[in-house]
């Protein structure tokens, strides 16, 4: 029978449509006022804290609408936004201290559609508000570092090599010069550097005119660099944003020098920058055993010591000298120790470190060696009116604040050389945290904001409601005018247009692509343009029947040939949105996202749906002519 | 209804004279202004810093201007954005300062003689503000509502990565449609492209309207839409030059024009009402983007009638070159 849609095609449009239609209704409720908790350092909550944060709100009276954990933490929603403030500043106060405690939107679709995986679309930065940083790592300054690193490497390579030498230093050219007392060892140093130090390269094995010899980093060797600098910033940024309490940040690296830090609902942009540019670092000190910390709580300090805090408060008492610090770490790892079955952190310091460490620690064993982390804020001087307070030369004044917190003090139990272990930690939780904040505790390398991107939320908000409207406008604008020119098969496509939109929400809601305002002036002209296919098949159909073929041959011509036209139309279409989606930033990309799923769906909503549709009321009948 | 009652017999390509040299023209003024005047390209690519506020009541830019002044931000350009209570702020990148501190400067600026600091503000509310002394006073008089700043090492980056995505989308196409039609098209279709994009750039040169990155998002766009229905007429084209067996080339492409002109009117015009609402509804944000689509749009619609089968014709297509390729060692056809 001619223009009859078998039935398995009904099934294959049901299959598209129906869960479309589904993983779209999560878009149709609104928002909640909501509280969102994690750990600290992004240890996992359990149901031991939700339990904790039930009673705490139960106790004081706030009501509350849910509570659900997940692997995102755990997350309370609330009726009022006055309920939701109370639940915070209750909640920051009686939780352990560390946990971020976020106040955030949370969708208020019920929980069995979020179960699903059915969730609202992600919406971006300009339409949610909120900061978006670009920062990109100073890795000339990241090798400048390792380059001081192996001028002492060098040095007790040699001397351990028994190689005497004149003089060993960085060079203004980005290398490192080594002059040589005896030219004629030359061959051995070149021999002893190629061994002990694989990660450098010499320029000249036979040496230069001076004797001298010219070395530098491998490009393998700066690769590596490069590749630890921006994990170890990665890591340390993701501590820092943590303190700003924010619920869904997101901290991602871009290329291979650049980190994307977005903080979805941020306000206080300033604050922001601050944490972000903080620069943080380690020392390690003699505990003081000599001296009583009773005597010195009570104000008789012992000359040359000084009382410190752990990070719970408690008190400890440290000899001022600095051992070494948090440069000299190379790396920190948390394991299990076979033996004991504890757990570990396994330290590697660098050749000067190592040094220090042997010496000192070859002294000192049984006492104890502090670990003390030591973060620096520098702020704008502010006068009562907010205003930056300006020196007699000009510029800002800026004042340090000086952050100090003794992270473990463990008991030294052998000499220690370039490698050792820190033991006695009581999990594998304390152990990775405190190999965190060893290694990423400071910056490996400066940072600076390149890019910034704020939007308010009042910005947000009407970006939302203008870019709704356009596409409701836009929308019904389409609809009356095809439903005009097109008569019934007008209507058709109207249908394919509506469950079109219905599509695209559903599968941005399904790939949780985020969502910007260019993303909704794509779905806009998405609206205007995916009804071509049908146009191109309408106008087909109108041809043939002006060339005198019946209703039924020229619904069935007109489809099959405007099939390859509609195909080659959007497939064109769809190179240049391809080439958008990878040349794009953020909001470009959000364009060419929903662009391209608009390419997509259309075909399938105005070919395949239009068509079942046509048969559906048209096919197998007796026409003498078609509403067209 | 319809736009027209049956099929057209418009010559188009009989005036491909009179349509190069309106092109030429356009072409020529677009090429001069992009050449003497370039184009206003916004801090996306320029790098610099944009703030936009809100005040509560309406607000002079002089005054705010001299408020910036006074804290010491001289060289910004202030002006309004869309109402009166909305401003935007634009400073240029100034070597040797901490570029990205600027911006709170600015609002730190501006709220200072109010005497309002910002305090903690929910998600999604709007920003909420402390007198000097502490106490809480609500909203803010001065809302930040956008901040964009771009360091000038991203905006040149910007700038070229732009212009090889132009290039890589046109090589992309060129590809395409030589392999599905044949070379004469490709180049048609691209040349028709180059058309659009020159004029489109041309008339955002001309007026001297900001060219940022979502602009250059549109323009993309139009590369798309005109391509689409650059690609309408040429499948026809092919089409005809299988079917048609008479007819000189001229005529066979001047139908085909004339029987897809009513579905490249139709798509322009569905195109052009959810431009037009974009344009019209969808924010002070939004403009740039829309007007690039708006004029792209037209001219596209244009090109794709006036530009790209003339074009092909130009480069001497002929019945032979659609026809398949009759397969080899197959002899003795059955003619009739």
């Amino acid at each position: 029978m001619r223009n009859h849609t078998p039935w398995w095609k009904w099934l294959i449009i049901a299959v598209v449509i129906v869960p479309g239609a589904f993983y779209a209704l999560p878009n149709l409720f609104g928002d909640d006022p909501g509280v969102q908790l994690r750990g600290a350092r992004g240890a996992r909550l359990g149901t031991a804290e939700l339990g904790q944060v039930q009673k705490v709100l139960e106790s004081s009276e706030v009501k509350y609408k849910s509570a659900v954990l997940d692997e995102r933490g755990i997350r309370v929603r609330f009726a009022t936004t006055d309920a939701q403030l109370q639940a915070r500043d209750l909640l920051e106060l009686r939780l352990a201290s560390g946990t971020t405690v976020a106040l955030t939107l949370l969708p208020a679709a019920p929980d069995w559609l979020s179960q699903v995986g059915a969730l609202p679309m992600y919406l971006g930065l300009d339409l949610r508000g909120g900061v978006h940083f670009l920062l990109e790592v100073d890795m000339q300054s990241a090798v400048r570092r390792a380059e001081d690193r192996y001028v002492a490497d060098l040095r007790s390579t040699l001397r351990e090599a028994k190689i005497r030498y004149q003089k060993i230093g960085r060079d203004g050219s980005g290398g490192i010069t080594v002059v040589l007392r005896d030219p004629a060892v030359l061959a051995d140093a070149v021999d002893e550097i190629r061994q002990t130090l694989p990660g450098l390269v010499i320029a000249d094995a036979k040496g230069s005119a001076d004797g001298a010899l010219r070395v530098r980093l491998s490009d393998n060797e700066v690769e590596e660099l490069s590749q630890f600098a921006l994990e170890q910033n990665i890591t340390a940024l993701r501590n820092r944003v943590d303190q700003l309490g924010v619920a869904e940040p997101v901290i991602q690296r871009q290329g291979d020098r650049r980190i994307v830090v977005q903080l979805p609902g941020v306000q206080d942009t300033a604050r922001a920058k601050r944490i972000l540019g903080r620069t943080a670092t380690l020392e390690m000190m003699m505990v003081d055993e000599e001296h009583s910390l009773d005597a010195a709580l009570s104000g008789k300090v012992a000359p040359g010591s000084k009382i410190f805090r752990f990070r719970d408060g408690r008190p400890i008492l440290l000899k001022k000298r600095v051992i070494y610090s948090g440069e000299n770490i190379v790396d920190a790892a948390a394991s299990i120790d076979t033996q004991s079955g504890g757990a570990i952190v396994s330290i590697t310091l660098d050749a000067i470190g190592a040094r220090i460490n042997q010496k000192i620690t070859g002294k000192n064993i049984g006492k104890r060696m502090a670990v003390l982390y030591i973060e620096s804020k520098s702020t704008i001087k502010t006068d009562v009116n907010g205003m930056s307070v300006k020196g007699a030369d000009g510029r800002t004044i800026r004042v340090k604040q000086r952050i100090e917190e003794v992270i473990t003090a463990p008991v030294i139990r052998d000499q220690l050389g370039k490698r050792f272990q820190i033991e006695g930690l009581d999990s594998v939780d304390e152990a990775r945290d405190l190999s965190l904040m060893l290694r990423a505790g400071s910056l490996a390398a400066p940072v600076e904001i390149i890019e910034e991107r704020t939007v308010g939320p009042s910005l947000g908000q009407a970006n939302i409601d203008q870019g709704f409207q356009s596409v409701i406008i836009g929308f019904a604008l389409v609809l009356v005018f095809m439903a005009i020119y097109y008569r019934v098969f007008g209507l058709f496509a109207n249908v394919a247009l509506a469950l079109n939109l219905v599509m695209i929400v559903a599968v941005l809601s399904l790939l949780q692509a985020t969502l910007t305002l260019p993303g909704v002036a794509g779905i806009v002209l998405t609206v205007g343009m995916a009804v071509d296919a049908n146009v191109l098949i309408f106008e087909r159909i109108r041809e043939e029947l002006r060339n005198g073929n019946t209703p039924q041959a020229s619904i069935h011509t007109g489809y099959e040939r405007a099939l390859s036209t509609i195909v080659d139309a959007n497939l064109t279409t769809l190179i240049a949105a391809i080439v958008l989606f990878n040349f794009g930033t953020g909001p470009i990309k959000g364009f060419a996202v929903t662009l391209s799923i608009g390419i997509l769906t259309s075909m399938f909503t105005a070919i395949v749906l239009t068509r079942a549709l046509v048969n559906f009321f048209f096919g197998g009948r007796r026409l003498k002519d078609l509403a067209i | 209804m319809r736009f027209f009652e049956k099929v057209t017999d418009f010559d188009f390509l009989g005036r491909r004279r009179s349509a190069l040299i309106v092109s030429l023209v356009l072409l020529a003024i677009s090429a001069g202004s992009l050449g003497i005047r370039g184009l206003n390209f916004g801090i996306d690519f320029t790098g610099g810093t944009l703030v936009e506020v809100s005040y509560a009541e309406a607000v002079d830019p002089v005054k705010v201007r001299s408020v910036l002044a006074e804290a010491g931000i001289d060289s910004a350009i202030v002006q309004y954005f869309g109402t009166s209570k909305d401003i935007l702020i634009r400073l240029p990148v100034v070597a040797g300062q901490a570029s990205a501190e600027r911006s709170t400067a600015v609002v730190q600026a501006l709220r200072g003689p109010i005497g309002e600091v910002l305090a903690e503000s929910p998600e999604g509310g709007l920003q909420q503000c402390r007198s000097t002394d502490g106490v809480l006073v609500g909203d803010c008089t001065v809302q930040m509502r956008r901040v964009e700043f771009v360091g000038p090492q991203v905006g040149g980056e910007l700038t070229e990565k732009g212009g090889l995505a132009m290039l890589y989308a046109l090589i992309g196409i060129l590809i395409y449609v030589a392999i599905r039609f044949e070379w004469r098209f490709a180049i048609g279709a691209v040349v028709a492209l180059v058309h659009d994009v020159l004029i489109t750039l041309g008339v955002f040169s001309v007026l001297a309207l900001e060219f940022s990155l979502p602009v250059l998002a549109a323009v993309l766009a139009v590369i798309g839409y005109s391509l689409n229905d650059t690609i309408v007429v040429f499948d026809r084209v092919r089409d005809n030059f299988r079917k048609m067996r008479k007819g000189s080339v001229v005529a066979i492409m001047n139908n085909s024009v004339n029987q897809t002109l009513p579905r490249t009117v139709l798509t322009s015009v569905t195109t052009l009402l959810v431009v037009l609402t974009l344009l019209l509804a969808g924010g002070e944000i939004i403009k740039g983007f829309a007007s690039a689509l708006l004029v792209g749009v037209i001219i596209g619609t244009y090109s794709s009638i006036f530009v790209a089968s003339p074009a092909v014709l130009m480069l001497g297509i002929s019945r032979e070159d659609m026809l398949p390729v009759p397969k080899e060692g197959v002899e003795g056809d059955p003619l009739p």
